[in-house]
């Protein structure tokens, strides 16, 4: 290598391992796979997952095998000659066409069964609905006369702003933070309404398992429970393209413990019915 | 011109009024070439604004830009017409045709392409910049498009009718000029895959075209086919779309499918595996194809029975995957191996599609997509079947076939820098977006949370390993235009097909009398 080439590879070698040091220590490499997260829900969705994927890697690895041993064993270079009579063998192709069928069923019947489960939104105890907006969510707690608006937290929309000159990492939660978030109790069978206002936005909470879209017009359904033992805040972001500041409509939720949840409903409720009385005055 | 004997025109009059088809399929070519080059320099704008959280780079709305012109670009501009121009260059030679059956629409259809190409990529100049809801276009975020919006699908329209001519073409060519003796099982493979993609396209651009011109009334005349709140709905358009939009993946897909077949064979010195059982598949994959089109929508709120029916059919489609698959390996069992550059990029489509095909399989299952849609692991897995799966395919081509246009041996040792370099890339580029995607990274987004950062740094790096690699691409091909070692006809040392019983290059004027087929 020349001397200008060598300086070049290692100026773009340090260029690369001063953005890489620049992060912080508990940094994302280990972040590979789905949550499990804290809905039984979520849990099954991550089960259906991981039985998938251990299904492809088993497939994987004997495909890939017969591959890689056809190309180590019969390589020219090592004098294979060609058999140029194998043209087929109906056993052969009669058994790779019935196995997958079989694997496919298997796939199949877990996976219908947790279907099933998913789109019953029946015996809820709590119905919210959620309105899309470009780019903001609304939130209604249907029957108490409580709604809210959710945006972007203030220092991470400012950090965003392009060449803001604020570091995205000095902002707690950059882009997953809100003014004010959806409240929910844990325990709780809640059904939720999505709609949108202007185009199709998606809610979606990862650690819950689910993402259905809000259409204008329309009115879709699912429903979420977070364990009564993981009351905590989780945070998801809009996941349908929605015009230039999708990914900046952050969802965050709060999970309280029911009696937690219902003092924070009534003080809330208090305060809708007060501005009510107010405006009508 | 076509007359007997006759040379090309020379300079620029030759390409503009050429009715051959090998000028044709090189025009094709070169435009594909830089419509890849163009469309990748888009994903690395993409993938340099992701470096890094923070928007150092561009606008959310120029960023939404660049990701819906690239994909148009990469599929209308780059994928598809490289395996139109490898159909116009190969069919006549494979099936012992003196040129495609329809010349003239032929020179019309690659016209039309490349004004729709200028179409669209001239909104990235006009005020209010180029469309940015995504290559889907769903309403209403479409809707909201400015002065671009006629100019894109008058585009669309155009590249339509495009492809149509090129897949009417293709067809009549099949069905009416085959050499004597050259029963459809006797065809090669890639033109049985080419028959069957332009069916598909016959079947579908119509639909696509349906959709948008509904798009376009609902702009205009307030039409509401779309609008709920005329009586229309959104979603309608997501099932026309993908109706056409699934198909449409296969129609990038088959062309190399049929492409690695052949290399596959060529240079494991032995004859395809199950060759009917290959037929077969390809025209399964193609019917299925028509009946799956729903699972890209889970998450629209479809009835219990649309989800149950669209994971089922969906996951069917892996059984002739799978055959395709297993005769490929079952091609190389008992051959004699080696590794020449045409050789590499199917070997690496082999694992790399497959692997591609196992995330789709994933997707499949309505359950566990709820929870990967709209994220990165599905920009992981139809990156994994189209770069690795339809670009690879498409340089094997023109690795395998290079000596039979240009009548030159290419640099054998640049070849292999380009695929290993490609080969490495690709993997180092898009394997960490099935791990952002799972860690919850929505797709379409120019600036992420911090927990991020790692895996888009590496994929980023990947992005420009790849993307330089493909210059080494360019300079081989432009040096073996120019000059190289003089090929044989057989340029291989083994070979099945009639395009390697004319001489290298192939002459302007092959098989005007028709060849004999046994
Ligand atoms: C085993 C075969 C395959 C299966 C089972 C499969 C399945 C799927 C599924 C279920 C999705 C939707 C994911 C989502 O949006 O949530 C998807 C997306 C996609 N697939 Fe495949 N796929 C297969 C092969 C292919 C091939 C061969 C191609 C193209 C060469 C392809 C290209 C795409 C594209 C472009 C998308 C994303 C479209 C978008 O949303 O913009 N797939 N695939
Ligand atoms: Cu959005
Ligand atoms: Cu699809």
């Amino acid at each position: 290598m020349s001397i200008a080439k060598r300086m070049l590879m290692r100026s773009a070698v340090a260029g690369v391992l001063a953005a890489l040091a620049t992060m912080p220590a508990h940094a994302g490499w280990d972040l590979l796979n789905m949550p499990k997260g804290v809905s039984e829900l979520s849990r099954e969705i991550y089960d259906m997952h991981m039985i998938m994927l251990w299904i492809c890697t088993v497939i994987a690895v004997f495909t890939f095998g017969a591959m890689i041993w056809a190309m180590v064993r019969f390589r020219k270079s090592k004098g294979a000659v060609a058999d140029g009579k194998m043209l087929h063998n109906a056993r052969l192709e009669a058994a790779w066409t019935i196995v997958p069928v079989l694997i496919l069923i298997g796939m199949a019947i877990p996976s219908v069964e947790k279907l099933i489960k998913i789109e019953d939104t029946s015996g809820s105890e709590l119905t919210i609905k959620v309105t899309g907006y470009q780019w903001q969510w609304h939130y209604e707690y249907l029957g108490t006369g409580v709604s809210f608006f959710s945006r972007l937290a203030r220092d991470s929309d400012a950090a965003r702003q392009k060449r803001s000159g604020i570091d995205p990492r000095s902002v707690e939660h950059y882009l997953l933070n809100v003014d004010k978030p959806l409240v929910v109790p844990t325990g709780t069978k809640i059904r939720m309404l999505l709609t949108a206002n202007d185009v199709i936005h998606a809610w979606w909470v990862p650690d819950f398992g689910m993402k259905r879209d809000a259409i204008p017009g329309f009115i879709n359904e699912m429903w979420i429970s977070v364990d009564e033992d993981k009351p905590g805040t989780y945070r998801g972001q809009c996941a349908e393209l929605c015009g230039a500041d999708h990914g900046f409509m952050p969802i965050v939720v709060d999970a309280k413990p029911p009696a937690e949840f219902r003092a924070w409903l009534e003080q809330q409720m208090a305060a809708a019915a007060g501005s009510r009385l107010a405006a009508t005055e | 011109m076509g007359e007997h004997g006759h040379g090309p025109p020379k300079g620029i009059v030759r390409w503009l009024t050429t009715t051959n088809h090998k000028d044709i399929g090189t025009m094709y070519l070169v435009f594909s070439l830089v419509m890849f080059l163009v469309g990748g320099l888009m994903a690395l704008v993409i993938r340099s604004e992701l470096f890094q959280p923070g928007l150092q780079l561009v606008d959310p709305a120029f960023f939404n830009q660049m990701t819906t012109m690239h994909a148009l670009v990469m599929v209308f501009g780059a994928v598809m017409p490289a395996t139109v121009g490898l159909a116009n260059w190969m069919i006549p030679m494979q099936i012992g045709a003196a040129d495609m059956a329809l010349p003239r629409m032929n020179l019309f259809s690659f016209w039309l392409l490349a004004f729709a190409f200028l179409l669209l990529l001239s909104t990235l100049f006009i005020p209010g910049g180029a469309p940015a809801a995504g290559w889907t276009l769903y309403p209403p975020l479409v809707l909201q498009t400015g002065q671009a919006f006629p100019m894109a699908i008058f585009a669309i329209h155009l590249m339509g009718a495009s492809s149509i001519m090129g897949a009417i073409n293709v067809i009549v060519t099949i069905v009416n000029m085959r050499a004597p003796g050259m029963t459809l099982l006797k065809m090669p493979l890639f033109s049985w895959s080419w028959l069957i993609t332009a069916y598909l396209l016959i079947a579908v651009m119509p639909v696509f075209a349906g959709g948008v011109t509904m798009l376009l009334t609902d702009y205009y005349f307030h039409t509401s086919f779309f609008n709920a709140a005329g009586g229309g709905d959104p979603v309608l358009f997501q099932h026309v779309f993908w109706f056409f939009g699934h198909p449409e993946v296969y129609i990038m897909i088959l062309p190399a499918f049929g492409i690695v077949s052949e290399v596959i064979a060529t240079f494991s010195r032995k004859p395809i595996f199950g060759y009917e059982a290959m037929v077969y598949a390809i025209a399964s994959i193609a019917f299925l194809s028509f009946i799956v089109w729903a699972h890209h929508m889970f998450t629209v709120g479809m009835p219990l029975a649309g989800q149950l029916f669209f994971t089922l059919s969906t996951m069917l489609i892996a059984v002739p995957t799978g055959v395709k698959i297993f005769n490929w390996t079952a091609t190389m069992w008992r051959g004699s191996i080696s590794f020449e550059p045409p050789m590499l990029f199917a070997l690496a489509f082999l694992f790399l599609f497959t692997i591609g095909g196992f995330s789709g399989l994933m997707l499949a299952i309505a359950p566990a997509d709820f929870q990967y849609h709209d994220t990165y692991f599905v920009v992981a897995h139809f990156h994994y079947v189209l770069v690795p799966g339809a670009v690879f395919g498409i340089m094997a081509a023109v690795y395998y076939w290079l000596p039979k246009w240009t009548g030159h041996m290419y640099d054998m040792a640049l070849a292999k820098w380009h695929f290993w370099l490609s080969a490495i890339f690709v993997n180092v580029l898009f394997f960490p977006q099935h791990y952002l995607g799972l860690a919850g990274m929505p797709r379409r987004i120019p600036d992420y949370a911090l927990q991020f950062t790692e895996w888009n740094m590496v994929s980023t790096i990947g992005a420009f390993g790849f993307g330089l690699s493909q210059l080494l691409f360019v300079w081989l091909i432009v040096k073996c235009v120019k000059g190289g070692e003089r090929a044989t006809a057989g340029v291989w040392d083994y070979q099945h097909g009639l395009e390697w019983t004319v001489p290298s290059p192939a002459p302007y004027h092959t098989f005007e009398k028709a060849p004999e087929v046994r």
